[in-house]
């Protein structure tokens, strides 16, 4: 369960939002939506933990249960996605690491090019690989800003098929219609 | 043991980016020998030997200067910390493996650079390599800290000498007198006080 009471947040003068109720019930899908500057990012990352509130009352899962994604991938790119994989399989202490690796980086067809710099890679393929890592841990809550992002095609129809899954999501996008029929909760940014 | 392999994980994360990257240590290299070069030719003969080692200090600690401004720049540009604090990880680990990464760039420009501080001064005593050991840790955990201050800062170039100079000269006064007891006093505190003031450097939350 994700819940925030009252919560704003301000950077400097500026506010960002003030007031803000959020519910996220386990097994809810929230959709976010709004303009560009509307407070999107900075309430994604509060719900994953990455930013306090300035006022309010925030309720969070455990950290290891959340598999947040950013604007950025999230992901070192002077290493393989492999070794990113690896890495942060290590961290989350994965009994199983290698299995559920050579299976995400199958299924974002990442597994040919597992042994080479995530620097030489689009835009779009770091995109995949950062779900991948998202979901290396098999979160029970995750926030994704922007998914859809630098995704062609095919990456998005993946991306469409993780949204199947019971999982507790918080989606911020600017493309509502490709994940309107999951979503449960709504918040819409002014 | 969690923890112990946390650290190493991530440690050897830093090396291998290092590997691949080649920027940091070379920098480091090649600005220490060109430093003890310098002064070596600007120095004039005969000078005194706590002379000359204070100008080994200053270019050490400028050399570990250049590689700590260089330690937090994948997680500054690819906002890596934000992967990283999510993870169930403690945070001083990450803060241990990246110490333990620039320790060893540090350790590998001195192999490089007290050879030629021997060669063109009055040679190298035990005493001053113990000092440059025990001076490295102090380094590398203070200096540590602040490059994750400096990252979540704006003027981020500004702020890690502003930070690190005044916290190194207690290091270059141990170094020079070749106070080892006090460089081991130091180490512990700041290590200390380091490994516990990090979680609150790197979060918001």
């Amino acid at each position: 369960m994700i819940r925030g009471r009252a919560l704003a947040k301000r950077f400097g003068d500026r506010r960002v939002f003030a007031g803000l109720d959020v519910d996220v019930p386990d097994g809810a899908f929230l959709l976010v939506t709004g303009p560009n500057g509307s407070g999107k990012t900075t309430l994604l990352r509060m719900l994953a933990g990455l930013a306090a509130p300035t006022a309010g009352k925030l309720q969070l899962p455990e950290r290891h249960t959340i598999g947040y994604l950013g604007h950025e991938p999230l992901v070192y790119r002077e290493l393989t996605p492999l070794e990113n994989l690896t890495l942060f399989g290590r961290l989350y202490r994965l009994p199983e690491r290698g299995e559920r690796i050579g299976m995400l980086l199958e299924r974002f067809g990442l597994w040919e090019v597992r042994h080479e710099r995530v620097s030489t890679f689009s835009r779009g393929m770091q995109q995949r690989l950062g779900l991948c890592r998202v979901l290396l841990h098999e979160p029970t809550h995750l926030l994704l800003d922007e998914p859809y992002n630098a995704l062609d095609a095919e990456g998005a129809t993946l991306l469409d098929g993780i949204f199947e899954e019971p999982r507790t999501w918080v989606v911020a996008t600017h493309e509502p219609q490709r994940v309107e029929r999951h979503a449960t909760e709504r918040l819409v940014f002014a | 043991m969690t923890y112990a392999s946390d650290v190493a994980a991530l440690a050897r994360k830093d090396l291998l980016l290092e590997l691949r990257a080649k920027e940091t240590l070379p920098s480091m290299l090649l600005f220490v020998i060109a430093a003890l070069t310098i002064f070596h030719f600007a120095l004039p003969s005969g000078t005194s030997d706590v002379a000359a080692r204070g100008l080994l200090w200053a270019a050490l600690i400028f050399t570990a200067l250049l590689g700590l401004t260089r330690a937090f720049v994948a997680e500054r540009e690819q906002s890596m910390f934000d992967a990283l604090i999510l993870t169930p990880v403690d945070r001083s680990a990450i803060w241990l493996g990246k110490a333990i990464a620039v320790f060893a760039f540090l350790v590998a420009a001195e192999v490089v650079a007290l050879p030629a501080f021997a060669a063109f001064f009055h040679g190298l005593n035990g005493r001053t390599v113990a000092a440059v050991a025990l001076a490295d840790i102090g380094i590398c955990t203070v200096g540590t800290l602040f490059g994750a201050m400096a990252v979540a800062g704006r003027a981020r170039e500004l702020l890690l000498p502003l930070l690190f100079l005044p916290m190194a000269i207690p290091i270059v006064v141990g170094g020079v007198g070749g106070y080892l007891w006090f460089l081991v006093l130091y180490d512990a505190i700041f290590a200390l006080l380091s490994w516990a003031a990090f979680e609150y450097v790197v979060s918001e939350v």
